[in-house]
């Protein structure tokens, strides 16, 4: 396949994934197959060892994000991807990752759950799971596309945010996104920027491994075989990389931890509008479903009703600012979202009680359509 | 500290956690004369580890060191290997960690052949969480969660590698630290799934609820059940109960798995490999 | 002409500081070279029956003990 013939390509979401993660330079997948997202495993299977990149089919889901920080940590871009029982599996080592700032990017193509539930039936069950699926205090960074040329493109940004963040990064896309298939068009190389993590620009004598240089807040990070002789481990550790149990530095290393993302939110948080400006009822909806709200709002538009919609790029860190401000001057705030109600408590929070919530919410397999969505809207003006 | 090793650890780190007359620093020892013996360049070699009292041995080893989740650490090194198979990876493990939790991580680590020298400390027992019996301790054992006596069969964990597909198993113990360091030293030099049983010793919790004694009466007893294969065989029926075959328990070569994988990157860049 | 045991300079030394007192080296060492004193760390008494056989070293878990001379290990 050369790269020419791939420029503007029809695709599915699960394959424009892989293609994303080969432009941001990834070259090492670990995973175990499962519905929604094995077409990421079988085609990177095949692409990595075309750019000199490496893939391993691991024995379960915990193993695969084993190897993924361990391949992280010799310098590798790494990535794995997996749908909800997989993603449950991998909660254990995405704190590991977490609390050793270890960059990796982790796909999760969202079914029907909870347990087996449907596994070809779409959701957006696990939002929440991505926030607190694993124990203990942490940041989180997830994106979220509605689109198969998104679901390239954010795959890019979630590389590109790893390295700048030293984080895990998900990027969460429902079973409809992975398997829709649609035009896209491939950037050049170089037209989307790539980011790579910053290394250290002292010598092994004074390289301490978890300590910032800079306000950035991100330690510069070694590759093992560099040299440096450094420790991991995922227990808090001090800015040496080594553990402790002094309270004021297991405090300042969970706090740095989230420092270093939310002191920079304006970098983070990325959502996009439409008619939001005199809008009297505020839709919000992410992945598929914000397909259809954007159908909803333009429908209800064209009825003369004042509709606006606010869709989430980044679920994690949430856009509860731009929720706030829109909700302010609303009606009536609806929240549409494959599930039993999850992102709708994000946003009671971020509205502030300015307006009553709304939900247009569904977990039986099939997609919400324009008409639920619009039907809500008459409903509640 | 002689200045032999001295250079192998984070001396700066010592003494370690380890409890008066645990073994663990004794196998420690021997993996880093191996190392030294097979001359090793420090700075390319990775010391990966699970959770448990043996698995806190890298923060003490002067190398990239990478200290991970309770069973996993053959995952992870598998991951450090492949990304990066120019590194010599090593995997310090103990019996609960590498047998129970981390079982399917073994079977499949040694299936694959993955070049990586594992050493499991075992002291048939779960040390860092206080004494809790684990699979390879003895039937009868006495443990904080079996205050009956086990009654659970026990792994050998060398037959388990072997018959998983590791190319190289071996057996040595905490008291025979010459044989103990040659044989990490032969794993090193297999290109393969190297697996070394190192017998160790927690007075602590193991020796002390089972009545064996102190921490040389423990290191003792070694001395007086372990045997090499040849010297098994040259013994009497009647005194062959109870003992424990150490050395090199099995050698054959297999195709590597990350020089496997170099032949299907040829491939696919369109060589004929 | 015998030198009095305290004035020869001993082939082993004890690190007290790291020494845990785990009575491995003085049950191993093979001419009783090293005792327990009091915290049952190691002290060396007989240094003029020290065979260098770094038997000791070797098992010390605690790195506490270096032998001069003897076998490259
Ligand atoms: C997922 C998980 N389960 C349980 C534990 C608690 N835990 C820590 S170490 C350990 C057992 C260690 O035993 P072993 O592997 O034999 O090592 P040893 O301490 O004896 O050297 C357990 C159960 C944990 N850390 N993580
Ligand atoms: S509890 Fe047992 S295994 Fe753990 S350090 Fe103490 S003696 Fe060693
Ligand atoms: S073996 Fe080491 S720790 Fe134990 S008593 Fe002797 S010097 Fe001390
Ligand atoms: S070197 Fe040998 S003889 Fe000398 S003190 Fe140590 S064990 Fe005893």
């Amino acid at each position: 396949m050369s790269v020419t013939s791939l420029k503007a390509k029809l695709m599915q979401g699960n394959q424009a994934c892989a293609e994303g993660a080969i432009y941001a330079g990834a070259s090492f997948y670990a995973g175990y197959p499962i519905t929604p997202s094995t077409e990421i495993a079988e085609i990177l299977s095949e692409r990595l060892p075309q750019v000199g990149g490496r893939f391993i089919q691991m024995e379960d889901e915990i193993a695969s994000m084993a190897a993924v920080i361990g391949a992280s940590v010799t310098g590798a871009k790494a990535m794995t991807a997996t749908s909800g029982p997989g993603f449950s599996l991998k909660q254990e080592n995405i704190g590991h990752a977490m609390i050793t700032e270890v960059p990796c990017v982790i796909a999760n193509v969202m079914r029907l759950g909870p347990s087996t539930g449907g596994p070809t039936s779409p959701a957006q069950g696990d939002v929440m799971q991505a926030r607190w699926g694993t124990h203990g205090d942490h940041p989180v960074i997830t994106l979220c596309p509605n689109s198969v040329q998104e679901c390239f493109e954010l795959t890019v940004k979630a590389f590109n945010m790893a390295e700048r963040f030293r984080t895990p990064v998900f990027i969460m896309f429902d079973e409809i996104i992975g398997h829709m298939r649609e035009r896209v068009v491939l950037p050049e190389p170089g037209q989307i920027p790539v980011v790579n993590r910053k290394k250290p620009e002292v010598g092994p004598e004074s390289y301490k491994a978890y300590e910032p240089v800079d306000e950035t807040l991100v330690p510069p990070m070694a590759s093992f075989g560099d040299g440096y002789r450094y420790h991991v481990t995922g227990l808090t550790h001090d800015e040496t990389g080594f553990a402790t149990t002094k309270p004021e530095k297991m405090a300042a290393h969970l706090q740095r931890l989230h420092d270093k993302i939310n002191n920079f939110l304006p970098e983070v948080v990325d959502y996009e509008e439409q008619s939001i400006e005199d809008a009297e009822v505020v839709l919000l909806a992410y992945g598929s479903v914000a397909r259809a709200a954007s159908r909803a709002v333009k429908d209800a538009r064209a009825a003369g009703l004042k509709v606006g919609l606010i869709r989430p790029i980044t679920l994690w860190p949430f856009p509860g600012e731009a929720v706030k401000k829109a909700a302010a001057k609303a009606k009536a705030v609806i929240v549409a979202e494959m599930n039993l109600g999850q992102i709708i408590n994000e946003v009671r929070v971020a509205v502030e009680g300015q307006a009553p919530v709304y939900g247009v919410l569904r977990a039986d397999g099939e997609p919400i359509s324009p008409t639920e969505i619009l039907a809500k809207i008459k409903e509640v003006l | 500290m002689n200045p032999e090793i001295a250079q192998y650890y984070r001396v700066n780190k010592l003494p370690h956690i380890w409890c008066p007359g645990c073994s663990n620093g004794i196998v420690v020892r021997s993996i880093v004369e191996a190392i030294d013996k097979a001359g090793l360049d420090q700075d390319k070699t990775v010391i990966v580890s699970g959770i448990g009292c043996s698995s806190r041995a890298p923060g003490y080893m002067n190398f990239d060191t990478l200290h991970t989740t309770h069973g996993r650490a053959l995952a992870f090194a598998t991951g450090v290997k492949l990304a990066k198979p120019e590194l010599n990876v090593f995997v310090i493990t103990g019996d609960g960690d590498c047998t129970a939790i981390g079982g399917n991580h073994f079977i499949h680590a040694a299936r694959r052949n993955i070049d990586l020298n594992v050493i499991l400390f075992n002291n048939n027992i779960y040390g860092m969480t206080g004494g809790q019996y684990s699979p390879t301790s003895p039937t009868g054992t006495k443990a904080t969660t079996a205050v009956y006596g086990n009654i659970e069969r026990s792994f050998d964990s060398c037959k388990l590698a072997q018959t998983a597909g590791a190319s190289y198993v071996a057996r040595g113990n905490a008291f025979n630290t010459r044989q103990l360091t040659d044989i990490i030293l032969k794993g090193i030099e297999n290109p393969g799934f190297s697996f070394i049983e190192a017998l160790s010793s927690c007075p602590v919790y193991y020796g002390r609820r089972n009545k064996k004694g102190g921490p040389a009466d423990m290191l003792k007893w070694q001395r007086d059940v372990c045997v090499t294969q040849a010297a098994y065989d040259r013994l009497p029926e009647e005194k062959r109960a109870g003992k424990i075959i150490t050395g090199v328990l099995h050698h054959e070569p297999q195709p590597e798995y990350t020089a496997e994988y170099a032949k299907i990157i040829e491939k696919a860049q369109g060589g004929n490999g | 002409m015998a030198i009095p045991a305290e004035q020869l300079k001993s082939p082993v030394t004890v690190n007290l500081a790291w020494c845990k007192g785990c009575g491995i080296c003085y049950s191993l060492c093979p001419t009783k070279v090293l005792i327990g004193n009091e915290l049952s760390k190691a002290v060396v008494a007989h240094p003029e029956l020290c065979t260098s056989c770094r038997v000791c070293e070797a098992h010390c878990p605690d790195y506490a003990i270096t032998v001069e001379g003897g076998p490259k290990r």
